[in-house]
């Protein structure tokens, strides 16, 4: 079990405030993804989940207890880090039955659940060789290891993929989806990368500056951005922006379209620009428009075979259906 | 061309040759000392035999007659053993603590405990010996372990904090995420990380606790006397006993400098806070 229920939690150090109120919920089993920029307290909320941090004030639930005061070594929940943070003076095996070995279970009991960590996360070959003599993908199963062993109660990570190359990524990312799949334990993933979020959430989690601005299904925050903010963080490429006369025709202070909710013409259609940068992707086309009113560059996905030039003209016309509005303060209008 | 950095004559002749010169001026008192050892008491003071002697032994043979020598050498032993052992067992959880839960009166409080450092030793001659010659505990091994831990504790805790501050905080951090106590961090993690800071750390303590005269001399008659109280106490006359005499202090100061000698790397890395590697 692990439903971890934060409330009014406050978070400063010295006298700069990171973390205002903020009230969360997750529930038992849940992928919760906390997403935003460098700096907007991400870590900081991890970390006072699983107490590596005091909460300045508000409390923290786990499983309808409150854990506020205890200590991270009780709290049941497990950590793999960003540096793996594997213990270098002991071997893969070692490492791993650590927390178990700490809950003193008996020895031949560690070796078994040592050994069926290992086969599934294929660390067989690599149990009595210390971390130095390992790569960055076989630490990060290490590390993850270490935190099956002991069946928590949740899992936390905190950007546990961001020292991997962008293969290793793609493939560990699939690795703890499935493992999550498999356990169907909670776990609260942290990370500053919008596509890892998208991919692995059950909920998503949007923070700024300490503030959650949406909470919400990776498709809920994609159609349906609650303010500008989650509407320019979610999406690759980023939303567009418009202001100005374009935007007051929809009633709105800002309207937002997303690249892929544009269609490109050489001929005709509502925007006229001029191209400035196209990328190449071979199954998208990613084409910077200069020169529409209100939004400059306006980023534009096209087909893969849309062979466009530098400086040449094009019409743009936004799908009407997919036109998100929002008011004066940022807020989305419906 | 790449643009390298030239090495200078002087950098290849001149600082070795600077260095020997150095090491020699530091490492004769000690050979005039051990030569002199081994030459007759008649012998030391003769002009004539300032190099040229017939080497004898008997010197170090009487060493235990003339001065009762293994009773101060056991002493020595004991007391810089414990200290040691004493200083570590305090200084360990403190650096500990200082290294991964800092206060903002961490650096204060480590300035302040060098700042006893500077002290004047003689400035509490008195109050200590008066103290403790009325609480009894004048001349006893337990007085002398507990000042030489005192005096080294300083030290031993600035040394050990530079080297834990060296671990990674995350690991210390996975280790509680993984179920252990205080204790158990610092027995299953800091210790054998630092393992080699820590052996550093040793090493130059008890060093520094065989050398210490000042307290050691003062506050002994007999029952905890050292090496150092048996050589300052047997000071000749000018001229009287010198072979002799050179025989016990080599023998006092022998076994650190062979200890120190095989652990060359150690204290140099100990000493420069393990800015060498
Ligand atoms: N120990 C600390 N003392 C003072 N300020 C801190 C401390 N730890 C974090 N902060 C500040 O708190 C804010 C949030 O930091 P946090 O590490 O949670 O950000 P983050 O969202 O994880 O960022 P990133 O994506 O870069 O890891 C930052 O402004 C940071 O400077
Ligand atoms: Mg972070």
């Amino acid at each position: 079990m692990g439903r971890i229920v934060l409330k009014n939690v406050t978070k400063s150090f010295g006298n700069t405030q990171v973390i205002p109120p903020l009230d969360l919920t997750i529930e038992d089993g849940e992928f919760t993804v906390f997403v935003g920029p460098s700096g907007c307290g991400k870590s900081t909320l991890l970390r006072m989940i699983a107490g590596l941090e005091d909460l300045t004030s508000g409390y923290i639930e786990i499983d309808g207890d409150d854990a506020t005061q205890v200590p991270p070594s009780e709290r049941g929940l497990a950590m793999v880090f960003q540096s793996y943070a594997l213990y270098p003076h002991m071997t893969v095996r070692k490492n791993i039955g650590f927390p178990l070995r700490m809950a003193k279970m008996d020895q031949s009991e560690i070796d078994k659940k040592v050994e069926t960590a290992a086969k599934s996360l294929n660390l067989m070959d690599y149990l009595d060789r210390k971390p130095a003599d390992l790569s960055g993908g076989q630490r990060q199963r290490v590390a993850i290891g270490r935190a099956i062993v002991r069946e928590p109660a949740a899992f936390l990570f905190d950007e546990p993929l961001s020292n991997l190359d962008a293969a290793l990524r793609v493939g560990m990312r699939l690795e703890i989806g499935e493992l999550h799949e498999r356990l169907q334990t909670t776990m609260i993933y942290v990370t500053h990368d919008q596509v890892e979020a998208m991919t692995m959430a059950n909920k998503i989690v949007v923070l700024q500056a300490g503030v959650i601005e949406q909470v919400g299904s990776p498709l809920e925050l994609y159609h349906k951005p609650r303010n500008k903010f989650v509407a320019g963080f979610i999406g690759s490429p980023k939303m567009n922006l418009i202001e100005g006369s374009e935007a007051a025709k929809h009633g709105a202070q800002t309207i937002g379209i997303r690249p892929e909710h544009i269609d490109v013409s050489t001929t005709d259609g509502m925007w006229e620009g001029k191209v400035g940068v196209a990328e190449h992707l071979g199954s998208d086309t990613f084409i910077h428009v200069h020169g529409v009113e209100g939004c400059d560059p306006m980023t534009v996905r096209a087909a893969g075979d849309m062979s466009v030039k530098n400086g040449e003209t094009v019409f743009l016309t936004p799908q009407s259906q997919n036109i998100h509005k929002f008011d004066a303060e940022g807020l989305r209008i419906e | 061309m790449a643009i390298v950095a030239k090495s200078s004559k002087f950098g290849k002749y001149g600082r070795p040759t600077l260095a020997w010169i150095v090491g020699l001026l530091f490492f004769f008192p000690i050979f005039w000392m051990v030569l002199t050892s081994f030459k007759t008491d008649a012998d030391a003071v003769k002009p004539e035999h300032l190099i040229w002697f017939t080497p004898t032994l008997e010197n170090y043979l009487n060493m235990t007659e003339n001065y009762d020598y293994w009773r101060f050498a056991k002493n020595s032993v004991i007391t810089a053993v414990m200290a040691t052992l004493f200083t570590l067992f305090v200084g360990i959880p403190a650096a500990y603590a200082m290294a991964f839960n800092p206060s903002r009166a961490t650096k204060d409080v480590l300035m302040w405990m060098l700042s006893t450092k500077m002290l004047p030793a003689a400035a509490v001659l008195y109050p200590m010996t008066f103290l403790t010659k009325s609480v009894g505990l004048f001349d006893t091994k337990f007085l002398i372990v507990m000042v030489l831990s005192l005096i080294n504790l300083p030290i031993v805790i600035w040394m050990l904090f530079t080297y834990f501050k060296e671990i990674p905080k995350d690991i210390i951090e996975a280790g509680k995420m993984d179920g252990v106590n205080t204790w158990g961090e610092i027995k299953e993690i800091l210790i054998p990380l630092a393992w080699g800071g820590i052996a550093s750390t040793a090493l130059l303590c008890f060093i520094f606790c065989w050398n210490e005269a000042y307290w050691t001399v003062r506050l002994t008659t007999t029952d905890a006397a050292t090496l150092s109280k048996l050589i300052e106490g047997n000071r000749a006359p000018e001229g009287l006993f010198f072979g002799r005499l050179s025989a016990v202090s080599a023998a006092a100061v022998g076994p650190i400098v062979v200890l120190g000698w095989f652990c060359q790397k150690q204290l140099v890395q100990g000493l420069t806070f393990g800015a060498v590697k």
